[in-house]
């Protein structure tokens, strides 16, 4: 369609009965005059954010170069023989990380879920249950993750009863579904407290008991309004699951570790954290495309 | 039924069979009494409309109903059951009602044909062939089969409120409870969800109904109840409450509704 240019209008026959699409008409020299000026505008805002953020890095880059430690922080930190001798070791201590990772997302979903639901249920009979969930929430969601670490990783096994685990992995694993769970539940929770009452009322006057209604209307309306910042939070965890490195599990950050007491050189460090970046972005990535799809779904005015 | 041939003309119309009963219903919330003692009856095969101003107590006496709301006083009898009785099962008497709302409540992460077959499915376990089945039919009956696999914020006003009453009557309710079901429609969509309400009546179904439609309630109506300050002021045939009224609170609430 020519937008700009006199649209020629259509000819139509006597009596025939013109449809609603209607042919665009031409524009004013008015409305022209508006357009190069706007464009104009942009294109002036374009260029000077180029400038200004080329300035920027120029001056952020020649800060750094210039520092008086630039020699050593380059000969520790960026030395290039370290990090490309290095890189399949690292790489095998993050194939840890991402089993671990797959395993605890998955638990603490579970844990997550169930805890949510306990805090949500209203039933007086429950009272003992929603108390214990929600002094899991206080609890877990206040204490630093080290210190839970370490009271798991090396409180817990010292207690020596025969069926606590004492590979670092599990216990690793054990403390970030705890912290993660509480984290995980008060998401769900604010889910299921934003699906709207007449929801409920709707599942009740179907005859669907506390249960159903819980299960078949209420999760499944609260899970799709909490993907984005349930996503959030797993990005969060991505990076958290290095922590297990405390506790003795060869992963990528002890790797990294391993290599820095033999070289006495950092760049395993970065290599390890890049990879950690490596994997956040598609994360990120994905965390901002459900939340765009979920904005876009309620903007669009649903009849609910 | 089954007086003999001969007495027909001698004994009195047997009163239809009474499947709800309310007898000096009360709700307060705080200090304010919305409902202060209403009486009325619903019935068998009969459709009573509630009139009144917005905040009379109308969505609450059906919220009653439905035991949405615990009643402050008096009793609710559902087929002779007194359903306020709080050893009574609340699941298993909404079980028994249908229940359609002003804005729908559909759900929208389920499609219209999963919004009709749900209650059928889970809660009286009807197998899965057998409640799709019935729900097509249901929804061939209301004009939406071609909408079957749409999900809610898919249709128009009109077209969701005819799904939120076949999923209302797709469990067969005793009664079926209307809460203003018009009133968040456009205007040239209260006709379609009107005459769906007209053909369920005809086909004698119990109803206990909320409404702002005056030439709706007097046509479909067996009586009209008009509610003020929570109580029943005025009930009757419709052609009596509606254009012949008694008492002066119903004649000024029908001129203030007609003049707008």
């Amino acid at each position: 369609m020519n937008l700009r240019g006199g649209a020629a209008p259509i000819e139509m026959p006597a009596g025939v009965l013109v449809s609603t699409a209607v042919a665009v008409p031409p524009l004013s020299e008015l409305e022209l005059d508006r357009r190069r000026y706007r464009r104009g505008r942009a294109q002036r805002s374009a260029l000077v954010a180029v400038i200004s953020t080329s300035l920027f890095a120029i001056v952020a880059v020649a800060a750094v170069v210039n520092a008086p430690g630039w020699e050593r922080f380059r000969q520790a930190f960026l030395d290039l023989n370290v990090a490309s001798s290095s890189f399949s070791f690292i790489l095998g201590g993050l194939w840890l990380n991402l089993r671990l990772l797959a395993v605890t997302e998955v638990v603490v979903l579970i844990v997550a879920l169930f805890v949510a639901s306990l805090r949500t249920l209203r039933s007086p009979v429950l009272f003992p249950f929603r108390a214990m969930a929600t002094a899991y929430v206080d609890f877990f969601r206040g204490l630093p993750l080290i210190i839970l670490l370490y009271l798991v990783g090396f409180g817990l096994p010292s207690l020596r009863l025969s069926f606590v685990p004492t590979d670092p992995t599990i216990l690793g694993g054990i403390a970030l579904v705890l912290c993660y769970g509480a984290y995980v539940a008060e998401v769900f929770r604010s889910g299921i407290d934003g699906v709207h009452p007449s929801q409920r009322n709707a599942a009740a006057s179907l005859g669907l008991s506390p249960l159903q209604t819980m299960r078949l209307v209420v999760l499944p309306q609260a899970v799709r309004r909490v993907l984005p910042p349930l996503l959030n939070d797993f990005v969060a965890l991505q990076k958290d699951v290095g922590l297990v490195s405390l506790l003795g599990a060869v992963d990528a950050i002890r790797s990294a570790q391993i290599i820095n007491a033999e070289t006495y050189n950092y760049t395993p460090y970065l290599v390890a954290g890049l990879m950690f970046i490596a994997l956040a972005v598609p994360s990120g990535r994905l965390a901002d495309y459900v939340g765009a799809r979920a904005r876009r779904r309620e903007q669009a005015g649903s009849v609910v | 039924m089954s007086s003999e041939p001969g007495n027909l003309a001698l004994t009195a119309p047997v009163p239809p069979e009474v499947v709800l009963a309310c007898r000096g219903v009360t709700k307060v919330f705080g200090d304010h009494a919305v409902l202060r003692g209403v009486d009325l009856d619903v019935g068998q095969h009969k459709a009573v409309v509630l009139i009144g101003a917005s905040g009379s107590g109308k969505s609450t006496l059906l919220r009653c109903v439905n035991l949405l709301e615990t009643v402050s006083d008096g009793t609710i009898h559902l087929d002779g059951v007194d359903i306020t009785d709080p050893r009574v099962d609340a699941v298993a008497v909404r079980r028994r009602i249908g229940t359609v709302f002003q804005a729908y409540n559909l759900f929208p992460h389920l499609s219209v044909l999963d919004n009709v077959m749900l209650a059928p499915r889970v809660v009286h376990k009807v197998p899965a062939a057998e409640a799709r089945e019935r729900a097509m039919n249901l929804l061939g009956r209301v004009g939406l089969a071609d909408k079957a696999a749409a999900y809610p914020d898919r249709l128009s006003g009109g077209q969701a409120q005819r799904t939120a009453i076949a999923r209302a009557l797709a469990y067969q309710p005793r009664l079926l409870l209307l809460d203003e079901i018009t009133s968040a429609l456009d205007p040239e969509l209260v006709g379609e969800v009107l005459a769906l309400v007209r053909e369920v009546k005809a086909q004698g179904m119990t109803i206990l109904m909320a409404t702002h439609e005056m030439g709706f309630a007097r046509e479909v109506a067996d009586t009209v109840c008009f509610l003020d300050g929570g109580v029943v002021v005025e009930s009757g045939p419709p052609a009596q409450v509606l254009a012949n009224p008694t008492e002066a609170r119903t004649r000024r609430f029908l001129e203030r509704f007609i003049s707008r």
